[in-house]
C-alpha cells in the first residue's frame, strides 16, 4: 500500500496530490504538465515536497512534521525513467548488477538470469548502451531496476521516447513483468491504451490536482479529454 | 651535440619529478575544487573561483613571493610546518613542487569543473534510486564520467609545471640538483659564455616532452570519448 499526501509549488506550478494504491498494479494518468512525475519523483526520494506525508507498506519515507525524509537510496524503490538512464561507462551486464551491487548483496545467478530471460537481453549482455536501439535499452533500464529487488516499482512513462512498433515489442515484456515479478508497480502514463492494458487502479491527475481514483473504466470518460 | 652532461640530466630527472609530484599532490585538490564549483552554490563562491584562477593571471614573480613570505622557513604556515613537522619547502624541490602545483592548478580546476559540469546529473540520480550513497555516486558515476575532463587537467598541470620558472625561482631559487628545473638550468646556461649548446639541448628536450604530453592527452580525450558512443 502507497500513502501519498503532498503539496508542492514549482513556480508557477502547483501540486496538491493526495491518494493510496493498494498492491498490484497502479497508474498515474494525466496529461503533460499535470504532474505525474513530480509525483512519482517526490515518491523516489528526487524531489522533496513542501509538506505531507508519504507512506509504503507502513514505513514512512517522507513525514514534514516528523522532519522524516528518506535519501533515494534508502528508499529501496526501482525507478525507470522515460529516458532510461543506462551509465553510458558500463556494460549491460554491470548496469543490471549496479543496483546489487551497491546494496552488497550476493550474486543471486537464477534470480539475475530470470530477469534477463524474462526481458530477452541475454544477448545484449557484454554490449554498452550507446550502441543499443531504444527499445533494447529501455528493457535493460527495467532490468535494472527490478534487479534491485525494489518494494514498487516507478514507470515513468517507459514507452514515450519509443515509435509505435517498438511499443508494441516491449510491451508484453510490462505484462509479464505485473504478472510474473511479483512486484508492485506504479505505471505513469497519458496514454489511455498504456494503462488499460497494465493497470487496475488509475490515478487521474488534471493540473496538479487528484481529479479521480478509480479502476480503468475511469480512463474512457476522459479519453477524449485528456488524450 | 646530443650527449647530454651529468648536471643537464640532473635538471631533467628533477623537473620531471618535480611535475609529477606536483601534479598528482594538486589532484585531490583540483577535484573537490572542480566539483564544488560545477555543483555547488554557497557564499563566496565567486571569491573562490578568482582565487583559484589568480595564478593565472598574476605576474609569477607575485606568486612566489607570496610562496615565500607565507611558507618559507619564516613565512606564518612555513615556520609552523618546520616546527610542528620538520618539514620545510624553501629552498628544496618540495617548494619547486608547492610551486608547480600552485602555477598548475588552475588550467586543472577548469579542466575538471568543465568536465563535471557536462555530465547529465539525471545519471546520477539514477544511481541514487539504485541504492548509491552520495559518495558511491561520486565514485561509480560521477568520477568515472569526468575521467576524460580528470586526465587532460593532470596533463595540462605536468605540462605547465615542467615549464614553470618565475614563482618556483622566486620560491626556491635556482639550485642545482635540488631546484634546478628544465627552464632554470636554460636560464643559468643562456647566462654563461660558451653555454647555448647546452640550452639549446635542452630546450630541444623541454619541446619534446610539451609534444608528449600533448599527445598523451589527446590520445586519453579520445579514447574516453569513443568508449561512451561505442558499443
Amino acid at each position: 500500500m502507497l500513502r501519498v499526501d503532498v503539496d508542492k509549488q514549482l513556480g508557477a506550478f502547483s501540486l496538491s496530490a493526495k491518494f493510496e494504491i493498494a498492491h498490484g498494479a497502479g497508474a498515474l494518468f494525466g496529461s503533460s504538465g499535470s504532474g505525474k512525475t513530480t509525483v512519482v519523483n517526490m515518491v523516489a526520494g528526487l524531489l522533496r515536497p513542501d509538506r505531507g506525508r508519504i507512506e509504503i507498506d507502513g514505513d514512512v519515507l517522507f513525514d514534514s512534521e516528523a522532519r522524516i525524509d528518506q535519501p533515494p537510496h534508502r528508499r529501496g524503490i526501482g525507478y525507470v525513467f522515460q529516458e532510461g538512464r543506462l551509465f553510458p561507462h558500463m556494460n549491460v551486464r554491470a548496469n543490471l548488477d549496479y543496483g546489487r551491487w551497491m546494496s552488497g548483496r550476493k550474486r543471486h545467478k537464477a534470480v539475475f538470469e530470470r530477469v534477463v530471460e524474462l526481458l530477452g537481453i541475454g544477448h545484449l549482455l557484454a554490449r554498452r548502451p550507446g550502441g543499443l536501439s531504444g527499445g533494447e535499452r529501455q528493457r535493460i533500464a527495467i532490468g535494472r531496476a527490478l534487479l534491485m529487488q525494489p518494494r514498487l516499482l516507478l514507470l515513468d512513462e517507459p514507452l514515450a521516447s519509443l515509435d509505435s512498433d517498438r511499443k508494441a515489442e516491449i510491451f508484453p515484456y510490462l505484462e509479464r513483468l505485473r504478472d510474473e515479478a511479483g512486484v508492485p508497480m506504479i505505471y505513469v502514463s497519458h496514454s489511455p491504451e498504456e494503462i488499460r492494458r497494465i493497470a487496475t487502479v488509475v490515478v487521474l491527475l488534471d493540473n496538479g490536482r487528484v481529479a479521480r481514483i478509480g479502476g480503468t473504466e475511469i480512463l474512457g470518460a476522459s479519453h477524449s479529454e485528456f488524450a | 651535440m646530443f650527449e647530454l652532461t651529468a648536471e643537464e640530466w640532473t635538471a631533467i630527472r628533477l623537473s620531471l619529478r618535480i611535475a609529477a609530484v606536483a601534479t598528482f599532490a594538486a589532484l585531490p585538490f583540483g577535484i573537490a575544487t572542480g566539483w564544488l564549483l560545477a555543483r555547488k552554490d554557497f557564499w563566496g563562491k565567486s571569491l573562490l573561483d578568482s582565487i583559484v584562477h589568480l595564478p593565472l593571471v598574476l605576474p609569477p614573480v607575485v606568486t612566489g613571493y607570496l610562496l615565500l613570505i607565507s611558507f618559507g622557513r619564516r613565512g606564518f604556515i612555513g615556520s609552523f610546518l618546520y616546527d610542528w613537522f620538520g618539514f620545510a619547502f624553501s629552498f628544496r624541490w618540495t617548494g619547486a613542487a608547492l610551486a608547480c602545483g600552485v602555477m598548475g592548478f588552475p588550467l586543472m580546476v577548469r579542466a575538471i569543473r568543465l568536465s563535471i559540469e557536462a555530465i547529465d546529473q539525471r545519471l546520477e540520480a539514477a544511481a541514487s534510486t539504485l541504492g548509491a550513497s552520495s559518495i558511491w555516486v561520486f565514485a561509480t558515476v560521477t568520477l568515472p564520467l569526468a575521467m576524460s575532463g580528470l586526465i587532460a587537467g593532470m596533463v595540462l598541470c605536468f605540462a605547465k609545471a615542467l615549464g614553470e620558472f618565475g614563482a618556483t625561482i622566486t620560491f626556491v631559487s635556482n639550485i642545482p640538483g635540488e631546484t634546478q628545473t628544465i627552464s632554470a638550468a636554460i636560464y643559468t646556461y643562456t647566462n654563461i659564455p660558451g653555454g647555448d649548446a647546452a640550452a639549446g639541448r635542452l630546450v630541444l628536450i623541454a619541446i619534446a616532452l610539451a609534444l608528449v604530453a600533448l599527445i598523451v592527452s589527446e590520445w586519453f580525450a579520445r579514447r574516453a570519448g569513443q568508449r561512451y558512443h561505442g558499443s
